[in-house]
């Protein structure tokens, strides 16, 4: 008894310590658990972004790094120079904007394609039988076990002129010329829509999974169709699972970089594109710094906005 | 590449404690995509030991990003001589050491003295490749649409009524903004390195008038999608058409021109970042490549001609009596050098570049 009640003392000495210590200096365990996140968040959030826009007010050169530092000291004198001409230039050259736009257009339309597609998908998953339901889930999420990159090139495959596609409709002999697909925006919005169907399915299926049958047999049993009954009762129920479900879709599409540069054109103008062009081909780290800087701005606007739709629809509840 | 940049970090970490005397046997190669013979590498790692860590890009802007990033570890890159001329200036690569490099007596003066324009004294540089970049086509379709029409000229891509023509086939343009305004400029008659901010206008101009018939930017694809049929036509480096030649699929057959009104040509330079954690190996790499039987091997798998004198013996007939690789002295009229660009200019190049691309 004595042996076993020793050593389980020891240790809880140091700790108590540790927390008189910590009170001591005006610290209690609520402040310490919001003190990490808060950590977490100034040092690998807010740090990198105050280089960021240290750099978006610096000016490009060919150097190692290749931008100008924003002190200088010369002669005992010490002199900070603030370039704003690359936050002017977002607004004076419509490249910049358009390509905003033009994302939150191609987001949008790809979010109302796979809310369009992964309703039906998700609704048939909850709805099927226990044993089926895992297998259905299993299948949703196969190819994540893929690489992301390998599966955008077989899109590839399918829609170039020389494609399986194109191939085959060209044998069938519906056409005689092959239907130019890959780098389009059509080719866009397929791999888009393709690689961030999971996102939607995954969250309307655990809001649809939940619904309380007892609610549709209540509407059947007043007299309503089955789409009487969809409309009034199963879709207002799901609204949190297709807010989560796009914004799950919306937010990364506006900023995806690699399909619209696989599958789009050269044309297919996205901020994401635009930003790597400034940063790699153009080597303007202070112009990249500046667009990176505004976009998180401009994409925190659209997240804001379904937040608190979101909470609207959880408050009426 | 992140694999191997870790690997090199954490060997770096590694060394840099047990003093650099003896330096470790790797070696971090950064090169064009499709520019060395397939057994090249594996002969080295035999001769020396070293380890290679091989890796690729396909455009000088690429190249100068990582390398103006700071601390790429790599020991050895190849950019074209207007990027290094600059680069030079700016303090990335390291002085060679001549006594290092016994083969450098294999090279050919005529082409060193060229070379030394853009890196006096070739202080920094060994010639690895020369290269044009004309214009690559698949035979058939081109004569389809356009009849018999003469392919050596920019015409066939920057009138826009004949671009039109080739547009539902597939026209594809290298992603780099110097080396095809510098065409442009040149087919419009206008000096290409006079930096004058006019003429990029009027070449910005024909630019975005051909530009809705242009499929795609990109600096490699256009190997592989003029190999299978999937485009037409492509302004590309040489020897990158010749190796869509070789692999061409069954009645696909390309060929490359070099535009008489004038093409660029250019060198693309072995060098060694000055921060390179394996300088020595670096060296021995470079004078491994300067040994005739090895380069003449390269040239005869990417279709580039080289730079080493007592290599012409050992590269394949086809490729060293092909005009368009080892072009004879009435073709070499017709091509042009690139100066470096300096940084004011370079800012409004590639800004007309990405309104060229974006076709705004």
């Amino acid at each position: 008894m004595t042996a076993t009640a020793l050593p389980a003392a020891a240790p809880r000495r140091p700790w108590t310590l540790l927390r008189r210590w910590l009170a001591a200096v005006g610290l209690s365990g609520r402040a310490l658990v919001i003190a990490a996140p808060a950590l977490w968040l100034t040092l690998f959030f807010l740090i990198p972004l105050g280089i960021v826009l240290q750099v978006s007010l610096s000016e490009s050169a060919i150097a190692i790094p290749p931008y100008l530092p924003l002190i200088t000291s010369e002669l005992g004198t010490v002199q900070m120079t603030l370039h704003l001409s690359n936050f002017i230039r977002l607004f004076q050259d419509k490249l910049y904007i358009l390509a905003y736009l033009n994302s939150i257009k191609i987001a949008a339309i790809s979010t109302i394609f796979a809310l369009l597609i992964g309703y039906p998908i998700a609704y048939f998953i909850a709805r099927s039988s226990d044993r089926w339901r895992n297998v259905l889930l299993m299948l949703i999420i196969l190819p994540f076990w893929s690489s992301f990159l390998l599966r955008v090139y077989a899109w590839i495959g399918f829609l170039k002129n020389e494609g399986v596609i194109n191939n085959f409709l060209e044998w069938t002999g519906l056409i005689h010329a092959p239907i130019p697909m890959i780098q389009t925006d059509f080719a866009v919005y397929v791999g888009i829509v393709y690689t961030y169907l999971p996102f939607m399915i995954l969250p309307l299926y655990t809001n649809l999974v939940k619904l309380d049958e007892s609610l549709l047999e209540a509407s059947a049993d007043l007299g309503a169709r089955p789409i009487r009954t969809f409309l009034s009762i199963t879709l207002p129920l799901s609204i949190p699972g297709i807010v989560a479900g796009s914004m799950l879709v919306f937010i990364p599409a506006i900023g995806e970089f690699v399909i619209p540069s696989l599958l789009g054109g050269p044309g297919t103008l996205m901020i994401g594109r635009v930003l790597f062009d400034e940063f790699f081909s153009n080597r303007d780290w202070p112009m990249a710094s500046a667009l990176a800087f505004a976009m998180l701005l401009v994409v925190v606007v659209p997240i804001m906005v379904m937040q608190s739709a979101q909470s609207a629809v959880v408050t009426r509840k | 590449m992140n694999k191997s940049l870790a690997l090199t970090l954490g060997a770096l970490l590694l060394t840099s404690t047990a003093a650099l005397a003896q330096e470790e046997k790797v070696l971090n190669v950064y090169n064009w995509s499709d520019y060395i013979a397939d057994d090249t590498i594996a002969k080295f790692e035999a001769a020396t030991g070293i380890h290679v860590n091989y890796d690729v890009y396909d455009s000088n802007e690429l190249l100068e990003a990582k390398l103006l990033a700071g601390n790429s570890g790599y020991d050895v890159v190849v950019p074209s001589a207007n990027f290094l001329e600059r680069q030079i200036a700016a303090g990335i690569f390291a002085t060679l050491d001549k006594s290092k490099l016994s083969n450098l007596m294999n090279m050919d003066p005529g082409g060193m003295a060229n070379v030394a324009l853009h890196d006096p004294d070739n202080a920094h540089s060994v010639p690895y490749m020369t290269f044009t970049v004309g214009i690559g086509y698949n035979v058939d379709k081109l004569k389809e649409r356009l009849g018999d029409v003469p392919v050596n000229t920019w015409d066939i891509v920057f009138k826009p009524e004949l671009a039109a023509k080739l547009q539902d086939c597939g026209i594809a343009l290298l992603d780099s903004p110097s080396e095809i305004m510098a065409s442009a400029l040149k087919y419009l008659g206008l000096d290409p390195n006079s930096e004058n901010l006019d003429d990029l206008k009027k070449a910005e101009a024909l630019m975005l008038s051909i530009r809705p018939h242009v499929r795609y930017f990109h600096s490699s694809q256009y190997i592989d999608d003029l190999g299978n049929g999937e485009i037409c036509l492509a302004v590309g480096y040489s020897g990158d058409v010749f190796i869509a030649q070789d692999a061409a699929a069954e009645g696909v057959s390309v060929d490359y021109a070099i535009p008489k009104e004038g093409a660029l040509s250019s060198y693309d330079l072995l060098a060694v970042p000055a921060d390179a954690p394996h300088p020595d190996n670096a060296h021995q790499f470079i004078n491994f490549l300067m040994q005739p039987e090895i380069i003449a091997a390269v040239s005869n798998y990417v279709f580039y001609a080289n730079l080493n004198k007592e290599a012409t013996q050992f590269v394949d007939d086809e490729v060293k009596n092909n005009p368009n690789i080892y072009p004879p002295d009435d073709v070499k009229k017709n091509l042009f050098a690139l100066k470096a660009h300096t940084p004011a200019y370079d800012r409004e190049l590639t800004r007309t570049w990405t309104r060229v691309k974006t076709g705004q």
